[in-house]
């Protein structure tokens, strides 16, 4: 009996439409935030992450409103991200109905916000993102930075330091997100995703790249990731997450 | 009509609370109020009381007792149903390591405890902490798992949880790697470390649960 490993489908909205980008570019619409989620919950979702992707770059908040309609349907955990910057952006959303907020770019302004809001909330609810691409040459040993903004900013920040960084300030959780694999169907970025889940203490979810089954797979068993996030997959009907745990569960992994 | 009050300190996850019991309440054709509030007079006047709680202990506690929240507990247990909930749960002990030790309401003897770091599972998986996911809960009998499987998976995120000094007063164990308390119950009280508004169907059974306990289990 342990803690099953968790499937995450993540909604990236923009004004109140769940779209999907490839690469942070290229934007296809997949639908209404709501009945989207209602769905991914029935079909047995562990969670439901809703991300703002729109939010840094616009400087706009993220729609308390579509978080309202989908906690008052939705009774699994739901993450917000997005344009996250304030504790009382952090109270909203938590008054809203999300359990847990994305940290990304405010993060990276100013760390001292993690720390505040995880000692005002508690770290189980707070989730730093952290937007990392491979930044080493052939044949160097490898090496990720962090990336804001929707993948544009490069920060110089290491990765693996910033996620250490990040714990030791409060967060509860990390959501790791490959850009250089995010929208590409090629899979995680397995060496990423390890390094991390091997550096930090609290749970580590991989995000970008998924294209199959077996890419979930991968993220937990060979990345050591705790929970796996996709969007395209789901959103577009390839796969179910019912078949998604199936297959988990047929490779020895413990779902729910 | 069953009249519920969701305590608002100021600390919640309380839209989510109220909407999974609104939720349940319909689906089981319950005439019904929910109330979420601070004020004695609503506490009083409610049938039962749900107890949520999200942040840190040394917050909580203060906004608890700067409202007054334990005395009233401390009276409405006497005579009515109360569900806590995580933080809720934990703020029933003693006290808490959290935020280097914090003095809690103590209607349960026993404290609340961090999960030591670096443990592993039994396939030798590095456990972390958070505690946060889908895990089991061994039940022992009390009307509130009733229509529940046994084993079911509640959604938990925590840190810490409580070790309370009766063991007779635990109702539900879930391992991280060692067993540790993940419902607690006397009298009227029923307590949870999960949280039920996030556990899907055994959640919403449990709450479903509490809308129609007579208490005193």
């Amino acid at each position: 009996m342990s803690l099953a490993k968790r499937i995450i489908p993540c909604l990236d909205c923009d004004n109140g439409r769940v779209v999907k980008g490839v690469k942070f570019v290229d934007i296809r619409d997949a639908g209404d935030p709501v009945e989207i989620s209602k769905r991914y919950c029935e079909q047995g979702a562990d969670e439901i992450t809703f991300l703002d992707i729109t939010a840094s770059t616009e400087d706009r908040g993220t729609t308390i409103h579509t978080v309202e309609a989908i906690a008052s349907e939705v009774f699994i955990p739901l993450t917000v991200g997005g344009g996250i910057r304030t504790l009382q952006d952090i109270r909203d959303m938590l008054n809203a109905g999300a359990d847990k907020v994305g940290i990304n770019t405010s993060a990276v302004l100013n760390p001292e916000f993690v720390r505040e809001a995880a000692e005002r909330f508690g770290a189980q609810c707070i989730v730093v993102a952290i937007d990392a691409k491979c930044v080493s040459g052939p044949g160097e040993p490898k090496r990720w930075e962090i990336f804001t903004h929707g993948g544009r900013k490069p920060t110089g920040l290491d990765a693996i330091a910033w996620a250490q960084k990040m714990t030791a300030y409060g967060a509860g959780e990390i959501l790791l997100t490959s850009m250089d694999r995010d929208g590409t169907k090629n899979g995680f970025d397995l060496d990423l995703t390890r390094a991390i889940s091997d550096a930090v203490a609290v749970p580590v979810i991989a995000s970008g790249g998924v294209g199959n089954l077996q890419h979930l797979v991968d993220g937990i068993k060979i990345g050591k990731a705790d929970a796996v996030l996709a969007a395209s997959i789901f959103h577009f009907g390839e796969y179910t997450i019912p078949q998604a745990k199936a297959f988990m569960r047929e490779q020895g992994i413990e779902v729910r | 009509m069953t009249h519920l009050a969701v305590i608002d300190y100021g600390m919640g996850n309380l839209h989510s609370v109220a909407k999974a019991l609104e939720h349940v309440a319909r689906r089981a054709d319950l005439t019904f109020k929910i109330s979420v509030s601070a004020d004695p007079k609503v506490l009083q006047a409610a049938d039962r009381l749900v107890f949520p709680g999200v942040g840190a202990m040394r917050d909580c506690m203060g906004e608890i007792r700067r409202l007054g929240i334990d005395e009233i507990l401390r009276e409405q247990i006497q005579h009515k149903p109360v569900l806590a909930i995580c933080v809720g749960m934990q703020a029933l002990m003693e006290r808490s390591e959290e935020n280097g030790g914090v003095e809690c309401i103590g209607l349960f003897r026993g404290e609340v405890r961090r999960f030591a770091a670096g443990q592993h599972d039994a396939k030798g998986e590095l456990l972390k902490v958070p505690h946060m996911g889908w895990s089991e809960v061994k039940q022992r009998a009390h009307p509130l798992w009733r229509g529940i499987p046994e084993g079911s998976r509640f959604y938990f995120v925590h840190s810490y949880y409580v070790q309370p000094h009766d063991s007779a007063e635990v109702v539900g164990v879930t391992d991280y790697p060692a067993p540790f308390c993940a419902a607690l119950a006397r009298d009227n009280i029923f307590a949870v470390q999960f949280h039920p508004e996030k556990s899907q169907d055994s959640g919403l059974q449990l709450l479903q649960n509490f809308l129609t306990w007579s208490g005193h289990a």
